[in-house]
């Protein structure tokens, strides 16, 4: 019982998951189904990101570049042997006159995304809070203006077609479990119990031993190794990689789904990515047009992101913590209450106390 | 040597330009802790409203059919508005939170005016020509130099003067630098803090209008996308210089601004496409020497 109680937290994100999309795949049309499925990888990716920005408190808005560098990864093992000497002359031999098997393409790399996310961060995790989230930007931009410059490599600000899609809503569930877990054995871990220290108070947490830069820079390698697999499973949802997938307005998406469910809970991650997937969902089919009656209705094209940034706004200035407020869903009949809850809310209190200044 | 020089007033050219956003973006932050993403959308939006919302490639005028003085006056005027209606109902409210807070409203803030752009004036480029008579190049002591290049540098140069004189000369100047330095001191001792920030956000309102004129004079293109290297730039030029520190961000936007030309123009040919990595790679090892940015604040550590 006490085993069920302390997985509370995951099994409620991951059975209700598990519930709709089981629904889907019954009842659902293709449409539906594939909209989900892209759903659950933008859900893997947020929760990439939370693992970093929500425990550590520090934005990034650069975590497309690992997703990016997975997604090329995989598409240099994976795809188009006819045409790969051709388009991408400038891979390596061996990747370039081979073909690899799947399984191995997508471990390598996310494999390759994470050595990627350690080796940038061991740079940027040295600066402060502000100036990391500035810096994560200009990896994305760096990432950006390399990728789309080495035509040889990675065919420019063409699009890779062909690669194999073997991504179905199962795969992409069973992806998104997996991260849940992962991200829930990490945030209660003591590396993640210590990082999440650092975020309330830098100064308190750092004085009782915590270090910050190996605090965080554990946090964004594992963040980089879970957006490295959002990235895989993306090229193998579309079958298709494009560097301009992979910048700035996929970024506010994500990021945008993250602030509103509620950036410092693992359950807001989810809460934030169902909510405003289902909202665009609405807004598109809106502007695609809807009959009321025998009336035919559409809002005018471009207003799904206009609303999106809008809802964002109001929940920064109303509920800054988001729909979930900053908690995980608990069991709701504990017995033991070990009083964390309050304590962080003192913490919080106290601190911004010191903040209005 | 002719070419060296030619280089160098490039450089100061652009890095004047950079200096002028990243001062716009320090003052911003030295008030309130934003550091404003929508900076890059006061850019587009200037030069947007050169012309008629159509979905045209090549649309007609609005604000560039006018004689230049009021064609500057209005487009300057509506990004000052533009950066004020901002302030009053997207960071005002939000005015006593983190940091992290506000940067996510600005990127926010940002994406709302992009997608504003693009439901009135379409995504695509487009193209339009104002001040031809600008880009014939000028001889200065035998050397060439291009019209456009000048003519930046001038302006830049100029506006830096006058804002650096106003920053130090004038009493509302001063209460802006005594704002950016402690706001909450600044306050004790009489400066009215929705003043303050109403004229920081003024001031890069107007930066933001003359900025995006010299870009539409420099590249005849409308793009939703204009602002966002320049605003970009500007913020590591914040960054490198020290977050919080307004001579620190002077100095970081001349320091990316000259990098960039001179890697341009020293680059071998087949390198040049990834200068902008290039610049950002050496910033990020500056960066790495000195984590705090060139100039070190009380801004870069929250007080105990």
């Amino acid at each position: 019982m006490r085993i069920f109680e302390r997985l509370f937290p995951v099994l409620a994100l991951v059975v209700p998951l598990a519930g709709v999309v089981w629904t889907i795949d019954q009842f659902g049309s293709a449409g539906v189904e594939r909209v989900s499925t892209e759903a659950l990888i933008r859900l893997v990716f947020a929760i990439g990101l939370y693992i970093f920005a929500g425990n550590s408190g520090i934005v990034s808005f650069g975590h497309m570049t690992f997703c990016a560098i997975a997604a090329y990864a995989t598409a240099w093992q994976t795809c188009c042997a006819m045409l790969k000497p051709i388009t991408m002359s400038g891979l390596p031999a061996f990747i370039r006159d081979n073909t690899f098997p799947l399984l191995p393409a997508a471990l390598t790399s996310i494999g390759l995304a994470g050595v990627v996310a350690f080796t940038s961060g061991l740079i940027l995790m040295r600066l402060s809070s502000l100036s990391a989230s500035i810096s994560t930007l200009a990896l994305m931009f760096i990432l950006n203006v390399i990728y789309s410059n080495w035509t040889t490599v990675t065919m420019g600000s063409s699009t890779i077609v062909g690669l194999p899609v073997y991504v179905t809503i199962w795969i992409a569930l069973g992806c998104a479990a997996l991260v849940i877990v992962i991200a829930y054995l990490y945030q209660v871990s003591r590396w993640g119990l210590m990082l999440r220290a650092t975020r309330e108070d830098e100064v308190a947490a750092q004085a009782s031993g915590t270090s910050l830069y190996w605090s965080r820079l554990i946090a964004f390698t594992l963040s980089g190794f879970v957006a490295g697999l959002a990235g895989v499973l993306f090229a193998h949802f579309m079958g298709t990689v494009s560097i301009a997938n992979f910048f700035l307005n996929h970024t506010f998406l994500i990021v945008a789904m993250l602030v509103i469910g509620g950036m410092q809970s693992l359950a807001g991650a989810v809460v934030g990515v169902t909510f405003i997937s289902v909202v665009i969902e609405l807004f598109r089919r809106a502007e695609v047009g809807f009959s009321v009656g025998s009336m035919q209705m559409s809002i005018p094209a471009g207003s799904q992101e206009l609303i999106l940034a809008g809802i964002m706004l109001l929940i920064l200035i109303f509920r800054k913590a988001g729909i979930m407020g900053g908690k995980e869903l608990r069991w709701p009949w504990s017995v033991r209450d070990d009083g964390t809850v309050a304590g962080v809310g003192q913490v919080r209190l106290a601190r911004s106390a010191n903040c209005h200044r | 040597m002719a070419y060296f020089i030619q280089v160098l007033i490039d450089a100061v050219a652009l890095g004047s330009l950079y200096a002028l956003v990243a001062l716009a973006i320090g003052l911003v932050f030295g008030v309130m802790k934003l550091i404003n993403f929508a900076q890059a959308d006061y850019l587009t939006v200037g030069a947007y409203s050169l012309v008629i919302p159509t979905a045209a490639a090549t649309p007609s005028m609005m604000f560039g059919g006018l004689p230049w003085a009021l064609m500057i006056f209005c487009v300057v005027l509506s990004v000052t508005v533009l950066a004020l209606i901002t302030e009053r109902v997207a960071f005002r409210p939000l005015r006593n939170t983190d940091p992290t807070t506000l940067l996510i409203s600005s990127f926010a803030v940002s994406y709302f005016l992009q997608s504003l752009i693009i439901m009135f004036h379409g995504g695509r480029p487009k193209s339009v020509s104002i001040g031809a008579a600008l880009t014939r190049p000028i001889d200065i002591f035998g050397l060439r130099v291009g019209g456009v290049q000048f003519l930046t540098m001038t302006v830049a140069l100029l506006l830096l003067i006058v804002l650096v004189l106003f920053l130090k000369r004038t009493s509302i100047g001063i209460q802006l630098r005594a704002a950016a330095e402690d706001f909450s001191m600044a306050r004790l001792l009489g400066v009215a803090a929705n003043r303050v920030i109403a004229i920081a956000f003024a001031i890069s309102g107007i930066l933001g209008g003359v900025i995006s004129l010299l870009f539409v004079i420099q590249t005849g293109t409308l793009d939703i996308r204009m602002g966002i290297m320049p605003t970009v730039y500007a913020f590591f030029a914040t960054v490198i210089g020290g977050i919080g520190s307004l001579p620190g961000a002077v100095l970081g936007g001349y320091i990316v601004g000259i990098l960039s030309v001179f890697l341009q123009a020293y680059l071998p040919e087949e390198m040049r496409p990834f200068r902008d990595a290039g610049v950002f790679t050496i910033v990020i090892l500056i960066l790495l020497v000195r984590p705090q940015g060139l100039i070190v604040t009380s801004a870069a550590k929250e007080r105990v």
